[in-house]
């Protein structure tokens, strides 16, 4: 049995029953993170020593009984979940020896359930960005093609779940970036409904846009793992004080009283890819075989989310970096100067391109003369966009599209053309616009093997419909425990 | 030219950003195009229509003001690319 390849599912079965330990099965996944991670790229830090220390003690745990369902399950996060006393650098020069002194809500969370976090992952520099290229460290490939993109900014969360060097883990999602890259690599990976889950300990982008969530090889792992993360939490004060439902307890009787709204402006979006297309018909026809009835919705400010985004996100983010100063914590320009011109030098060096283009076209539109045309206005197409879901979901329980326009592309094919690359994001922005939940499930693959994603989006709060829909189809396609050879 | 390089420069000089000759023609072009699509928002009508800024509103986050899980001195400080006496160390201000 080639343990590291277990779902989360069969592995806690397998440890509950003492069949395996967590000390074997994290021994395994460090091996194979040494065998494939040199092609990969996956990981900035792997903590070796921590996680066998952790597994020892979930085998003690499971020893005595009170194991809960990720006890002694190896977990990967993504590097802007700050970690108590293991570097999180959030991909860039800026934190590259940055040591948190506390941990992040949903680490804390973890790390009580008993999972061995085994490693902090790449992704793009303060998640911004769809491709993973714009680390500040590293760029990271495709498990199921090494010339292409993982996707991004959970670039290497995605990847690592795919080429089992973890058997989950954990990605933020602003725009997209949980889902796009869990489509680009064959895996699940959902983005909660905004407040479901806490973000104290996330590095912030876009506060107003930002989600934590799960990525896995199945729906049913997703589930488990948004379990042990959501929740109220005093500690940041967007986080929902709502009951959290038990996501894993998934409805599994057929989908005869769903209904599924399938937008007509997404299909007469330009530039998807006919395997795109054709997979995705496939499977709204698998999803009707289990009952489910598929009906024409109308989100008619589809066209215009892209650009609203790409105000609002930058926005946010101009304000959020404000901090990064050289003064509290990380990298600081030691050329000898003033106040100002050390900001200047340290922001300049230690940011990548991606950000300083981004921190500028933000400080851009809020400056004087130019808030309302841009921050103001793109704010009330915002409630528009809203609107359209609140509609919709009056007549649907779910939203069904592609994840992204394309299969993973080449590397460098968008690096010096931003727009191309916010282009591909309009599928997923407009759920982190609406604080909609969204869920990403493998439906194919193209004809040179590259894994399509396919999108389900719900109601705010209602996580529970988009794991049933999903993992029923799932099932029925029959798709899940396809691995790339490596 | 959606944005020229003198409000590049400009900008950035806001934002505590020292860019690059070379660098700032590439983000005046990168960023121009980048504008001229936003500028589609121009076309849709929003008169009357309350903006967003969080999707899920939530009023009021109370909580009981009183201590707790802070940091010491030594703790916050760690990170610190220079201190000293307990203190973070900048370069002279005036």
């Amino acid at each position: 049995m080639n343990l590291h390849a277990l779902t989360i599912t069969e592995a806690s079965g397998l440890l509950q029953n003492k069949e395996i330990s967590s000390v074997e099965l994290t021994g395994a996944v460090l091996q194979r993170i040494d065998q494939v991670d040199r092609k990969i790229k996956a990981f900035l830090t792997v903590d070796t020593e921590g996680a066998m220390e952790q597994a020892k003690e979930a085998d003690k745990r499971l020893a005595s009984g009170d194991a809960a369902r990720l006890t002694g399950i190896p977990l990967g996060i993504k590097d802007l979940l700050c970690t108590k006393g293991l570097r999180t650098t959030c991909a860039s020069k800026i934190l590259e020896s940055f040591i948190p002194p506390y941990d992040a809500t949903v680490v804390t969370k973890l790390k009580k359930a008993g999972a061995v976090l085994i490693g902090k992952l790449n992704m793009d520099e303060f998640a911004m960005g769809s491709t993973t290229e714009h680390s500040g460290f590293q760029v990271t490939r495709n498990p199921w093609d090494l010339n292409r993109i993982p996707g991004g900014s959970s670039g290497g969360s995605a990847a690592a779940v795919a080429a089992d060097m973890c058997l989950g883990s954990l990605g933020s999602d602003t725009g997209g970036s949980i889902r796009q890259p869990a489509s680009h690599c064959g895996v699940v990976g959902i983005k909660p409904t905004y407040g479901r889950v806490s973000r104290y300990g996330l590095v912030a982008f876009a506060s107003s846009l930002d989600q934590i969530g799960p990525l896995g090889k199945c729906v049913a792992d997703c589930a488990i793992m948004l379990d042990a993360i959501a929740g109220h939490d005093p500690k940041d004060s967007t986080s929902v004080p709502k009951p959290v439902p038990l996501f894993a307890d998934i409805e599994e009787n057929g989908l005869a009283d769903v209904v599924i709204g399938i937008p007509k402006e997404y299909s007469a979006t330009k530039g998807i890819a006919p395997n795109v297309s054709e997979r995705v018909e496939k499977a709204i026809q698998t999803i009707e075989s289990l009952g489910a009835r598929c009906i024409e919705v109308s989100l008619p400010h589809t066209d215009h989310s892209v650009a609203a985004y790409y105000v609002i996100a930058p926005s946010e983010a101009s304000s959020n970096l404000a901090r990064y100063d050289g003064v509290k914590y990380g990298f600081r320009d030691k050329e000898e100067t003033d106040l100002h011109q050390m900001y200047r030098r340290t922001r300049s060096k230690g940011f990548g391109s991606e950000v300083q283009r981004r921190i500028i076209l933000g400080t851009y539109a809020l400056s004087a003369g130019y808030y309302d045309a841009y921050y103001g206005k793109a704010s009330q197409i915002r409630t528009l966009i809203k609107q359209d879901f609140q509609k919709a979901f009056g007549r649907c329980d779910a939203i069904l599209s592609p994840v992204a326009p394309t299969p993973a592309y080449p590397i460098g094919e968008t690096l010096d053309d931003p727009l191309t690359m916010y282009m591909s994001d309009i599928f997923t922005l407009s759920a982190n616009l609406a604080g909609i939940p969204g869920l990403s499930v493998p439906c194919g693959f193209s004809e040179d093997g590259l894994p399509i994603g396919l999108q389900l989006l719900g109601n705010h709060f209602n996580e529970s419909m988009l794991f049933r829909i999903a993992h029923q189809y799932e099932k029925a396609a029959g798709i899940v425990g396809k691995r790339p050879s490596l | 030219m959606k944005i020229t390089k003198a409000e590049v420069q400009h900008v950035a000089k806001l934002a505590r950003l020292d860019v690059r000759t070379e660098e700032i023609e590439r983000f005046a072009d990168q960023i121009g195009t980048v504008l001229e699509y936003v500028d589609t928002l121009k076309e849709v009508h929003t008169e009357g229509v309350p903006a967003t800024s969080h999707a899920i509103t939530l009023t009021n986050a109370f909580r009981e003001d009183v201590v707790q899980g802070q940091l010491n001195q030594e703790a916050a400080l760690e990170n610190a690319p220079e201190k000293s006496d307990g203190a973070f160390v900048v370069p002279k201000v005036l």
